[in-house]
């Protein structure tokens, strides 16, 4: 299967120079809040490509049926029934990681990746298009997490996936620390704002004045 | 005691944006000027104050377990019925402001319907229903309305002072000669995270 070149910028913009959190600024709050580990992580970013993919066919197959006055609600309806789905799905099959993500899946409803894309993107394009922007951009968002989180978790308690890195003796002999501050809040911006850095400087388009 | 010691821990100790990071993408894009900041930060506190008591009889007379009628449990319903209430006391938030503060909606301009999918005021109904039920004795429970309305004031004022806060450090920054590729989002990142740790010494914060 080849792809066109719209739909293949549709597909890797996202993932690159494009993505949805570091240079659209969006769905920041629970690309923080789920970082501390990588497993939680990993989950949410899926949960987030899933229903950004559904809900951009899903709103795509409406859009012309859809009055434009009342297409916000009807978003927000698609979207709350499809995290609901998500949420039930992980409670069923992943206890764990759903009691460890807490109420941040159910604030991927507010998550403004969702209500970006649809908007911006779903309302004038097909749905096969729309499928792949949204998987692009629900990818480009877990590359974000799982960037963040493999730091915080590898730094602040020497693990990734739970499996053990750096507690052994002979690390902690040599003077290594587990910085413990990894694992709270400020550290998840602070090592955001360092990859915003690190993309920008490579990528002199993107800068500010 | 009680609710005044929720109302300041809601405040300081679980500050949605220090602390739970809600709201986070209309507080980086609003936080450029101090006045602006005030605005959208009280609309936000508004809007959870209205919100959060109705969630909360909504979630205990209707939808927690047993409450509709024995062996019916619709919780499951709570994220559908909660951003569909939020969304539609937005929408009369924005007329009310239309008609009677021209000033304030012609400053908030995109930002007032962009209220309806802020995470502080979906996470603060979600965290009410978390609290819901624990146990009294517990520092953050919710027992009754009261503390419903208390906690949403608290959590208000608390993303007020932060987006406040975080406005006017960048009114100053403007002035100062930052490397080209922290300008803008990245510095404020960096930003938010101090700020975020100097809050941090308020988690073991006691009344």
């Amino acid at each position: 299967m080849s792809l066109s070149k719209k739909n293949k910028e549709a597909f890797l913009n996202p993932l690159t120079i494009n993505n949805p959190v570091t240079v659209q600024v969006l769905g920041i709050c629970s690309a923080l809040a789920v970082t501390a580990q990588l497993e939680p992580a990993l989950v949410m970013g899926l949960a987030v490509t899933v229903i950004v993919a559904v809900a951009n066919v899903v709103i795509s197959l409406l859009r012309n049926t859809v009055p434009n006055r009342i297409r916000i609600i009807v978003q927000l309806v698609v979207v709350a029934t499809l995290v609901t789905l998500v949420s039930e799905v992980l409670k069923a099959f992943a206890y764990d990681v759903s009691v460890q993500l807490s109420v941040y899946v159910g604030l991927i409803i507010t998550n403004c990746i969702l209500m970006g894309r649809l908007e911006a993107f779903a309302m004038q394009n097909g749905p096969f298009e729309s499928l792949l922007d949204g998987i692009g951009s629900g990818l480009g968002y877990a590359k974000i997490l799982v960037i963040v989180a493999f730091f915080r978790e590898l730094l602040g308690s020497g693990k990734l996936l739970g499996f053990n890195i750096l507690n052994y003796d002979c690390i902690q002999n040599a003077g290594y620390q587990n910085n413990g501050l990894m694992l709270l809040a400020p550290m998840a911006l602070i090592i955001c704002g360092c990859i915003i850095w690190w993309e920008r400087a490579h990528n002199k388009d993107l800068q500010e004045k | 005691m009680d609710l005044l010691s929720l109302f300041v821990r809601s405040i300081f100790v679980d500050n949605m944006i220090f602390a739970f990071f809600l709201g986070m993408c209309s507080y980086l894009a609003v936080s450029k000027s101090v006045k602006t900041a005030f605005g959208l930060g009280l609309a936000v506190t508004f809007v959870l104050v209205v919100t959060l008591p109705v969630n909360y009889l909504l979630q205990t007379k209707v939808l927690g377990p047993n409450c509709l009628a024995d062996g019916v449990d619709l919780t499951f319903l709570s994220f559908i019925l909660f951003i569909a209430v939020i969304a539609g006391i937005v929408q009369l938030v924005e007329m009310v402001v239309e008609k009677f503060a021209p000033a304030l909606y012609a400053s908030l301009g995109i930002f007032l319907p962009l209220i309806a999918v802020n995470c502080a005021i979906m996470g603060g109904s979600l965290f009410m229903q978390q609290r819901i039920g624990l146990e009294p004795t517990d520092p953050k429970a919710i027992t009754d309305i009261v503390s419903a309305i208390v906690y949403a004031l608290g959590s208000g004022i608390g993303w007020l002072i932060a987006i406040v806060a975080l406005a006017a450090v960048r009114e100053k920054m403007a002035y100062s000669n930052v490397p080209p590729a922290l300008r803008g989002l990245g510095i404020t990142f960096i930003v938010v995270g101090l700020m975020a740790m100097s809050f941090m010494c308020f988690s073991g914060l006691k009344l």
